[in-house]
């Protein structure tokens, strides 16, 4: 070929990639021994995180397989009363495991409800598969509400909330699973199952006569968006210690959904962005909280106005690209866009 | 007057002992009130480049969609390569060996080039997504050799070069050369092509031409093509088939098709005496 690209071989991205995100890691911690980041902070940059990994998994449904799923706060529910409830129970476990089975517990359960919720929805596209899954996620929260008083057993605790859930979700956790999470999803979107979901998102009828099974390969992004909403439940259930149906509502998935596109369908640095800006900004305009929805909405129409593909487009970050760039070379990056950034 | 009776099959002489790609037996189908297609009977030999002509609207690109089972039959019955294909999906009928393009070109738009010719690849990559997800040693192989294979297809069209660019970026002819590749890569037995020169220049359509007989012998496939240039189709094909509302009204040698009174008709009317 006559374009001959600088290419940084393929180990040495994952060595850049992971010294990169070791050493944000490790500026946290100094920061938070250092007595920068306060206790405050720390839980801020937790909601931060979790608020991360509902976009990066909203995302993969919106962004793209290209459906507009109105429930993902359905799946986090699911995720976190399953994480909660094992929790409770799990008390002989040492913690680290503990924490580690019930963030697994609260990916299969909701990618279970992601499965079931799935198979129907999915048949459906646009604004009915919209208004479906917004049923569905309803169901979910009324469920969990009444299923202890229709059922006569102490299971969800219903309006009562589920209290006493060991507070378990520390800034490294929840760092730890914002990373993983992204890498899966990045890893998954590279491959071919990856790519046959994103040809379903370009053109339906061209990806079936391409041979790919496309109901398959929807349920599958479907599933793996659900589970990873339930990893963000569960660390959701660890931080609160206090799970109420109220919590995921319908707005709920909107702010979830107001992050993905605020940052731009189909990129994660975008939905990581818009969900730092997003989880952080309320924190600190406290004094102005009755007016959040006004401003999402205004937030919205304004992105939709100037720029309607999201503020950060399809671009997706890299490390390996910024490394090259710093080092004044071109990386051909045709294969890897980005590795989990935080 | 030797007209050929357009209910018999017509095949190349070479084909002859082979199962034919596809065998069509009554074929119809209805939208509301409109049949838009009926009585089809055609087959199409194993090594065969057929054309399907006819006026517009007359129904050729639902054959296609008939074909690819993106429409389901009303009535009648279709075999590829001696198959029922009743219960297939549109992805089936893609695994069972019949690729196409469309009219209206339908590419992976906001993906590479490259990208599309690998979804194209689909099926024909190996490895689990725990495989992918870990990039374990089968993923990073199956890509590479998928990766090679792309571009060996793309070098059909000599391509190459435009691996890396978005396929909606391309000039209209690029794309609809792109759409060949894409239906090449997924190994196909017959390859359907709907108006492939359609927006080309005269001497882009006589170099697709030399190309399409050129992947015929190489892949060794069958190709079913429609197509509103009269020198593409008589320049290539050996067996044409001519719709007109709905209905084949005639099937023949280019030569035959020329000189058919009724396929006169249709293209220009009755002659008023
Ligand atoms: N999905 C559909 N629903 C209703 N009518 C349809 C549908 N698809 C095709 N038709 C009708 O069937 C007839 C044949 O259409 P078709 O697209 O097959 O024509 P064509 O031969 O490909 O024409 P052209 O040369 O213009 O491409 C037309 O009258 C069209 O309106
Ligand atoms: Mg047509």
């Amino acid at each position: 070929m006559k374009k001959k690209m600088v290419h940084i071989p393929m180990p040495w991205r994952y060595v850049i990639n992971a010294a990169a995100i070791a050493v944000i890691f490790l500026i946290f911690m100094v920061l938070s021994s250092a007595g920068v980041i306060t206790n405050y902070y720390s839980k801020i940059l937790m909601l931060i995180g979790i608020n991360m990994i509902l976009a990066v998994s909203l995302n993969l449904a919106t962004g793209y397989l290209g459906q507009l799923p109105l429930g993902h706060a359905g799946f986090m529910a699911v995720g976190a009363y399953a994480s909660g409830i094992f929790m409770r129970t799990a008390s002989g476990l040492p913690t680290g495991l503990a924490v580690l089975l019930s963030i697994i517990i609260a990916a299969v359960v909701a990618g279970i409800f992601g499965f079931l919720i799935g198979i129907p929805a999915l048949r459906l596209k646009g604004d009915y598969l919209a208004i479906i899954t917004l049923g569905f996620g309803e169901i979910i929260r009324v469920v969990l509400l009444n299923i202890d008083s229709v059922l006569g057993f102490n299971f969800t605790y219903g309006a009562a909330s589920l209290k006493n859930i060991p507070k378990t979700t520390t800034f490294t956790v929840t760092f730890l699973c914002v990373v993983v999470v992204c890498f899966f999803i990045h890893t998954m979107m590279k491959s071919r199952q990856g790519r046959a979901i994103l040809s379903i998102r370009e053109n339906e009828i061209a990806a079936e006569s391409c041979g790919i099974k496309t109901t398959y390969y929807k349920t599958m992004a479907f599933v793996a968006s659900a589970a990873f909403a339930g990893v963000a439940g569960s660390l959701y259930a660890g931080y609160l210690g206090i799970l109420n149906p109220a919590n995921f509502g319908f707005m709920k998935s909107i702010e979830i959904l107001v992050m993905v596109v605020l940052g731009g369908m189909g990129s994660m640095i975008g939905s990581l962005l818009s969900a730092t800006v997003l989880s952080a900004l309320p924190e600190m305009l406290r004094a102005f909280s009755d007016y959040r929805m006004v401003a999402y909405s205004l937030l919205l129409i304004l992105v939709m106005i100037f720029k309607p593909s999201g503020l950060m487009g399809t671009y997706d970050f890299s490390f390996t690209r910024l490394f090259g760039g710093l080092l004044g070379k071109k990386t051909g990056d045709s294969t890897v866009g980005k590795e989990s950034g935080e | 007057m030797s007209k050929r009776d357009i209910r018999e099959p017509f095949i190349p002489e070479r084909d002859k002992g082979l199962t034919p790609t596809i065998e069509c037996i009554g074929l119809g189908i209805d939208f509301g009130g409109l049949t838009a297609v009926d009585d089809f009977n055609f087959t199409l030999g194993r090594t065969e480049i057929g054309g399907l002509i006819g006026p517009n609207g007359a129904g050729k690109t639902t054959v296609f969609n008939l074909l690819t089972k993106v429409y389901q039959p009303t009535r009648g019955q279709m075999l590829l390569l001696g198959r029922d294909t009743k219960d297939m999906t549109t992805a089936d009928a893609n695994c069972a060996g019949i690729a196409r393009t469309f009219q209206n070109i339908r590419l992976f738009k906001d993906l590479t080039v490259l990208e599309n010719v690998l979804i194209g690849l689909h099926n024909e990559i190996h490895y689990t997504l725990p495989e992918a997800i870990f990039r374990l040693p089968r993923y990073w192989h199956a890509e590479k050799v998928a990766r090679e294979r792309a571009i060996d297809l793309l070098s059909i069209f000599n391509m190459q070069d435009m691996a890396d660019d978005i396929a909606g970026s391309l000039p209209y002819g690029a794309q609809r050369r792109l759409e060949i590749v894409r239906a090449l890569a997924t190994n196909p037995t017959l390859l359907l092509l709907d108006e492939p020169a359609a927006g080309m220049n005269p001497s882009e359509t006589a170099e697709l031409m030399e190309t399409i007989r050129h992947i015929r012998d190489m892949f060794k496939i069958s190709i079913l093509l429609i197509e509103h240039d009269m020198n593409l189709v008589m320049g290539i094909c050996e067996g044409i088939a001519v719709l007109n509302y709905g209905r084949l009204i005639a099937k023949g040698t280019p030569e035959e098709i020329k000189n058919d009174p009724n396929v006169i008709e249709a293209y220009l009317g009755k002659k008023e005496c």
